[in-house]
């Protein structure tokens, strides 16, 4: 019906420019067209955050979002996280700390989650943590590590 | 997900004119339209991108009340001091409802769009039978698994429950949905599904909503909506109430009352009659939950959903006393 059209997308301080149907979520056009598969697709349907980046500083669900609405905005993925020379983010670095993941599958997810919920001013305990983080599933149960390296990383982040 | 265009609209006047073609649906944060597009429940051949749409998206607070833009997202408003202090029952529905994600997403007029979560309604491919989808095609629903379906409101053809959590404090404190220069009451806005369950919104094509007006009162800056469901977060309510409250100067008697129920019926639901049987009367536990059960007068329930007659009033009631302790 429709044919493909061309968009710009600034992914990660890069321009990037593709073709894609008007149908083509954020998530797609990341993880088929772009190759950045760091992204992850889960549910499809807005109930698992597994797919969680930042669009203008705001985390939001790329699976959600139609890939022509992201244009002209800035889209933060995990590939673009640590700083160049490969140092982590403070809160990837708690992740690991903490051993908060078993599968990995959504840890993207949660990690672009948490930077934001710390960011919000939304992880001032560990309650606030959970209620604010309730977005992104882990099916693997690593909610206490999780939540442990989301709690460090904020403190991190403060001082 | 079937193929659309994509219209991103530069004005107001451009996106109701796009929106008014048949077939052309309005994009918002896109978290029901896209979700339910997946789901092969909606169709679009056009969506209309509105989200590139300037002035739309504040919220100003005054002593006649809040005026929050269509395009507001649900987390910031959730977040606004004023609304926080003078609206307390709509930053709590807010950031109760969905996850943080949804909430930077979804809008406030789309929050008042969204559709029901009937899983029956978001799978045509395994139940063809469905009003709200395919008018006349029957109720899949009724005589299926009904937990989380509504006890208030129902009618022969439809028994899905209004979801959200923000529209029931809204009905609770008057507010008024603007469609440009047309203003009509959020509890008209919100239409009972009786014989046409297709039709939930008073809302014609090509009309668009571009404000929520919320008359300042005594009783929403006292207020609270209280969200009990199966989980602690990230879900639908089981039961919600929004309550305000205001007391005569001895600080004990009820002078204004408002209660909406949310999760319980088939849109958000006044509980006009608890309100109007507490007036005057001094806040004591005994007689707010006596007054409760009238909250849900006329309910009926399909079997799975009976819980829900007997929880609704007991939200009601702890919502009340939760709201007439506080200083």
């Amino acid at each position: 019906m429709t044919s493909k059209t061309p968009i710009h997308l600034d992914i990660n301080g890069h321009r990037h420019e593709l073709e894609v149907e008007p149908r083509v979520t954020l998530l797609d056009a990341l993880r088929d067209h772009l190759g950045l598969t760091g992204t992850k697709k889960g549910c499809d349907h807005g109930q698992c955050g597994a797919c969680t980046v930042h669009v203008d500083g705001q985390r939001v669900l790329a699976c959600l979002t139609l890939a022509a609405q992201a244009e002209g905005r800035a889209v933060t993925t995990i590939e673009g996280l640590a700083e160049g020379d490969g140092t982590l983010h403070a809160v990837q670095a708690a992740f690991l700390e903490q051993d908060a993941f078993q599968c990995g599958y959504c840890t993207p997810g949660q990690i672009m989650s948490a930077v934001a919920c710390i960011r919000e001013g939304h992880a001032g305990s560990d309650d606030e943590i959970r209620e604010y983080m309730a977005g992104n599933l882990c099916r693997c149960g690593a909610y206490p590590h999780i939540v442990a390296a989301v709690r460090q990383a904020a403190l991190e982040v403060a001082s | 997900m079937r193929d659309f265009s994509y219209l991103r609209a530069n004005s107001i006047d451009a996106a109701r004119q796009a929106a008014a073609l048949p077939g052309a649906m309005l994009l918002a944060g896109g978290t029901t339209l896209i979700d339910l597009a997946k789901c092969g429940v909606t169709e679009p051949d056009t969506v209309v991108d509105i989200t590139h749409l300037k002035g739309l998206d504040t919220v100003t607070v005054d002593d006649q009340g809040a005026m929050i833009g269509a395009l507001a997202r649900m987390s910031s408003v959730a977040d606004d001091a004023d609304i926080k202090s003078r609206f307390p029952a709509v930053s709590e529905a807010l950031w109760q409802a969905a996850s943080a994600q949804l909430r930077n997403m979804a809008t406030i007029g789309g929050n008042l769009m969204q559709r029901t979560r009937c899983p029956y309604f978001r799978d045509p491919a395994n139940f063809p039978a469905c009003n709200k989808r395919s008018p006349g095609s029957g109720c899949s629903a009724i005589g299926g698994v009904t937990r989380g379906h509504a006890v208030l409101g129902t009618s022969e053809a439809c028994i899905a429950t209004y979801p959200g959590d923000l529209a029931t404090a809204l009905v609770a404190f008057d507010a008024i949905v603007h469609l440009g220069d047309r203003q009509i009451a959020t509890d008209d806005f919100f239409l009972l599904p009786d014989a046409t369950p297709d039709r939930e919104h008073a809302i014609a094509p090509g009309e668009m909503i571009t404000a929520i007006g919320i008359p300042a009162s005594a009783a929403a800056r006292r207020s609270t909506y209280l969200k009990v469901r199966d989980r602690q977060s990230y879900e639908f309510a089981a039961a919600g109430a929004a309550v305000g409250v205001e007391f005569e100067a001895d600080g004990r008697t009820i002078k204004d009352l408002r209660v909406a129920l949310g999760g319980v019926a088939t849109k958000p639901w006044r509980a006009r009659a608890v309100e109007e049987a507490l007036k005057g009367k001094l806040l004591e536990p005994d007689t707010v939950r006596r007054a409760s059960l009238l909250a849900i007068e006329g309910a009926v329930d399909h079997g799975a959903n009976q819980y829900k007659i007997e929880l609704a009033p007991r939200v009601v009631a702890r919502a009340i006393l939760k709201v007439g302790e506080t200083a």
